[in-house]
């Protein structure tokens, strides 16, 4: 008879010795629980400073615009349960909110920023609520429309500065901050979901995802925590297009264009969906990539749309889980 | 009066619009959102056959209503096969295909007036003293034929049978031997048919252009949606309310509002009665 | 033991005459398409008690608990608990006001350890309500209603997945959840379902000193001869209607039930 083996999967010692609170107490575990999350902070710090291109510079705030947009889409959609198919959404609201804020009402744009992502976000929820009871199917198509209608009706109405947008919008004045600004964004953001997920909130919302009539069981009220977690969800992507706007100078259409919808989802597909990194990461390459397609226009959402099936067709889990599966386990072959 | 025809018209190409995706979710349960896509890529290789290629028109009809149904099949077969059963993966899925297609037209060049495809019958009639195309009539015509066929179909025909039994309870369908992915496919091509024919017969009155593959993805799901998600014949009436509430608001408030009205039914639809008008109370929250 | 024996042990310690029924069901009726799943259901149930109900698959069991909790409206029929109306009302404000049920079919949160299975309903209103967890002590309370159901204490079993846990577990963690609430009314669907006879004579204790310290069950049961070790009162329903009621002994011998188990002309 032949020998059959499997692969067997044990945690690292080393991960199950930082699981309790002693983690600290040793370098070699403290450092194990460090590397990785340092290196993603220095190195997300250090951009800024290593690129010297001026073209590239920007690309590195428009990563930074999308990788918040990819991990608020994780959140929703590995969290929560609800999958968004309308990033374009918070980014146009937020984008023509900060926009307004600051030609109509003169707030200048640090302000306008985070006004708007709070505003923004209290109204992409409250065109989200009408779903939110409903199964998560209502709310990936809702999510999908709402883009598609808006930039049809600012166009045809010309409204909001129609098909030419809103010009002269106030920019950051200072080059360090329009880079740096976003970076700390989206690390505070990082880490606070992070946070967020292991805490009260958090682990409700989990319980959502996993089982929302067992919650319900337990006396809590699934729709006013869904709405708590859109909003967050909505808020993070104002800001993003909140910045967007600041950083070109113009809010028009193009802020509910297809690519805020399809590149988080691919991003996250990519970078591994359930770990709130991995969408940064995913960002973090196909940012770049899509910079570097322009020339071929709408081409690139054609292609984004490709790897996107293909990573759902082949169900692959993304790049962060087999990459943390690595770091934190160890694999090997055993007799059956 | 005048609204009265436009009304039916209008009512009757949402409808032949939302049929092809009805069906499918209706069927299979899959929403398959490349259905704009489809519809646009039916126009799109008519206008290559007749303008390009020299087919001949009805040639080139057929061939496109062919290829399109074809595409919808393998679509199915080689892709949404595999995510069966996880609804947001086949949304996103089927989106992204839809993307693909429709994104990678409107870089080849679709829009502007540049692709068009001529009527059937050019010139039109008078009704009731409202003018009224031919190609219109055929519309409604074509949409009514659309309706009593699939009717007759699903009612008479032991695969029209298959199809609904698979749409009533699929557990029960396969216990009788009925092969659900062989039906899903076969729902899927016959969807993107009719995404094809609603195209071949709707876009002679205007462009081809990509917008109008996102429009009509709104507009089916629109209609699914107000006509609860797997009724057919919720869909129809659905098309006649979303048809009519549009040639009212264009008559007396704008045009570029037609696109409201199918998102503030989907809304109020959500919010008032959530399985729309026909639609089974279970589809909305999962079984307890 | 058969219920003939075990009904003369199952009687309350209280006298109930002078005491409301804690829950009223009055005339519910459902159908699903065309369907009719419950059919002219009523009954009381009293504080304290412990009813048990029975009856063939499809009799609409399950059906009658998801109406009485709310998470399927009635058709027909009202509801009281505590003396208010509660028919149509959302499952979570049922939840809220005490009346707790388990799943027939498993619910626990997967992704999260058992003992963060239960921190979720330790968050909710109620549990705010009644002092239950305050911030910082949450965890601390999960684990003590851990090791009231039977998970061993300091052992790894609370902090493990419940995704990794088997189901003799997973019941308890259901059980658990509901406890977390402190409710005043347990519905358990078929808790007993898919356990060992030893973990339900485990399980069996844990339910008698519940009853004890005041809490009322109402247990929908295939497993009878466990139920009717616990239950005061049993109720059988057959094809959506109430076909018989009262002790399990009575229930038993009426012949009606005898043919919905066992078939016409059903045996001795």
């Amino acid at each position: 008879m032949e020998v059959q083996r499997r692969k067997e999967r044990i945690d690292r010692g080393i991960k199950v010795r930082t699981e309790s609170i002693y983690a600290v107490s040793s370098r070699e575990e403290a450092a194990y629980l460090l590397v990785p999350r340092v290196s993603l902070i220095l190195g997300l710090l250090l951009l800024p400073i290593v690129v010297q291109n001026p073209y590239w510079h920007r690309v590195i705030t428009v990563v930074g615009v999308y990788g918040l947009l990819a991990i608020a889409f994780d959140f929703l959609a590995h969290f929560v349960g609800l999958v968004s198919l309308g990033g374009a959404l918070a980014i146009g609201v937020g984008g023509y909110a900060s926009a307004l804020a600051n030609k109509a009402l003169g707030v200048s744009s640090l302000l306008a920023i985070p006004l708007a992502g709070l505003v923004g976000g209290a109204l992409c929820t409250m065109l989200l609520l009408p779903c939110l009871p409903l199964r998560g199917i209502y709310f990936a198509i809702v999510t999908l429309m709402y883009p598609l209608v808006f930039s049809r009706l600012i166009e045809a109405l010309n409204i909001l500065g129609g098909t030419d947008g809103i010009p002269g919008v106030q920019g950051f004045g200072n080059p360090w901050v329009e880079s740096y600004g976003i970076i700390l964004m989206l690390l505070v953001w990082l880490f606070g979901l992070r946070r967020l997920v292991n805490e009260d909130l958090g682990l409700i919302l989990r319980g959502v995802k996993d089982n929302d009539q067992a919650v319900r069981a337990s006396g809590i009220s699934v729709t006013r925590y869904k709405a708590v977690a859109v909003f967050i969800s909505c808020s993070m992507g104002c800001l993003g297009g909140a910045y967007l706007v600041h950083l070109y100078m113009w809010a028009g259409i193009s802020l509910f264009a297809m690519d805020f919808s399809v590149i988080p989802i691919a991003a996250t597909v990519i970078g591994g969906g359930g770990t709130l990194v991995g969408p940064l990461v995913g960002s973090l390459i196909l940012v770049p990539i899509s910079e570097l397609l322009r020339e071929f226009g709408t081409l690139r959402i054609a292609f984004y749309s490709l790897i996107l099936m293909g990573f759902i067709v082949l169900r692959s889990e993304g790049l962060m889980v087999w990459a943390q599966r690595r770091y934190h386990q160890f694999e090997r072959w055993v007799r059956i | 009066m005048d609204i009265l025809i436009y009304g039916v018209i209008n009512s009757v190409s949402l409808a032949l619009m939302a049929l092809g995706f009805t069906l499918v979710y209706g069927i299979s349960r899959l929403p398959n959102f490349a259905h704009g896509a489809l519809y646009i890529l039916a126009g799109f290789l008519s206008w290559v056959g007749f303008r390009s290629l020299h087919l001949g028109y009805v040639l080139s009809v057929l061939l496109s209503l062919a290829l399109v149904s074809l595409l919808g099949m393998a679509m199915y077969r080689f892709f949404l096969i595999r995510i069966r059963g996880m609804p947001i993966s086949e949304i996103i899925a089927s989106y992204a295909m839809g993307l693909f297609i429709l994104e990678g037209l409107r870089w080849r060049g679709l829009k502007g007036m540049t692709f068009t495809l001529p009527v059937v019958v050019p010139g039109s009639v008078d009704i009731l003293d409202v003018p009224v195309d031919y190609q219109r009539l055929l519309v409604v015509a074509i949409g009514a034929a659309v309706v009593l066929g699939l009717w007759s179909f699903t009612h008479y025909t032991r695969l029209g049978l298959a199809l609904r039994g698979i749409a009533q309870d699929e557990q029960a369908a396969m216990m009788l031997g009925i092969d659900s992915d062989v039906m899903a496919t076969v729902a899927t091509g016959l969807g993107s048919a009719l995404a094809a024919l609603a195209a071949l017969v709707l876009l002679p009155l205007g462009n081809i252009v990509v917008e109008t593959g996102y429009q009509v993805l709104i507009y089916a799901v629109a209609v699914c949606i107000v006509g609860g998600l797997g009724s057919w014949g919720g869909a129809v009436l659905a098309s006649f309310l979303i048809g009519f509430a549009q040639i009212i608001t264009v008559a007396y408030i704008q045009s570029h509002f037609q696109v409201v009205v199918a998102l503030l039914a989907i809304i109020l639809t959500l919010i008032v009665r959530p399985s729309g008008l026909f639609g089974r109370q279970k589809e909305l929250e999962e079984r307890v | 033991m058969g219920p003939e024996e075990v009904s003369s042990v199952r009687t309350l310690g209280k006298d109930m005459s002078s005491e409301r029924p804690i829950l009223e069901v009055e005339g519910i009726g459902r159908a699903f398409g065309g369907l009719q799943a419950l059919r002219d259901v009523s009954f009381s149930l009293w504080p304290g008690e412990i009813l048990g109900v029975i009856g063939p698959n499809g009799s609409g069991k399950t059906t009658l608990v998801n109406v009485i909790t709310g998470f399927i409206k009635p058709e027909q029929g009202k509801i009281r608990f505590k003396g208010r109306e509660i028919s149509g009302l959302p499952p979570h404000r049922v939840a809220d006001m005490g009346l707790v049920r388990t799943f027939q079919i498993m619910r626990p949160y997967y992704s999260l350890e058992a003992y963060r299975n239960l921190i979720v309903p330790l968050n909710s209103p109620r549990a705010r309500r009644m002092g239950l967890g305050r911030w910082g002590e949450r965890e601390t309370v999960s684990l003590d209603i851990l090791e009231e159901i039977g998970f061993e204490r300091d052992s790894f079993v609370p902090y493990k997945k419940a995704s990794a846990l088997p189901t003799g577990y997973l019941k308890r963690l259901e059980l658990a959840r509901c406890l977390a609430l402190k409710p005043e009314v347990i519905i358990a669907d078929e808790l007993f379902s898919g356990l060992s006879a030893s973990e339900i004579a485990s399980l069996v204790p844990l339910i008698e000193k519940l009853q004890m310290s005041g809490m009322t069950f109402i247990m929908v049961e295939h497993r009878l001869r466990e139920l009717f070790s616990l239950a005061n009162r049993v109720l059988a329903l057959d094809f959506g209607t109430l076909i018989s009621q009262g002790s399990p002994k009575e229930v038993m011998e009426n012949p009606r039930v005898r043919e919905a188990y066992l078939g016409p002309g059903g045996g001795d």
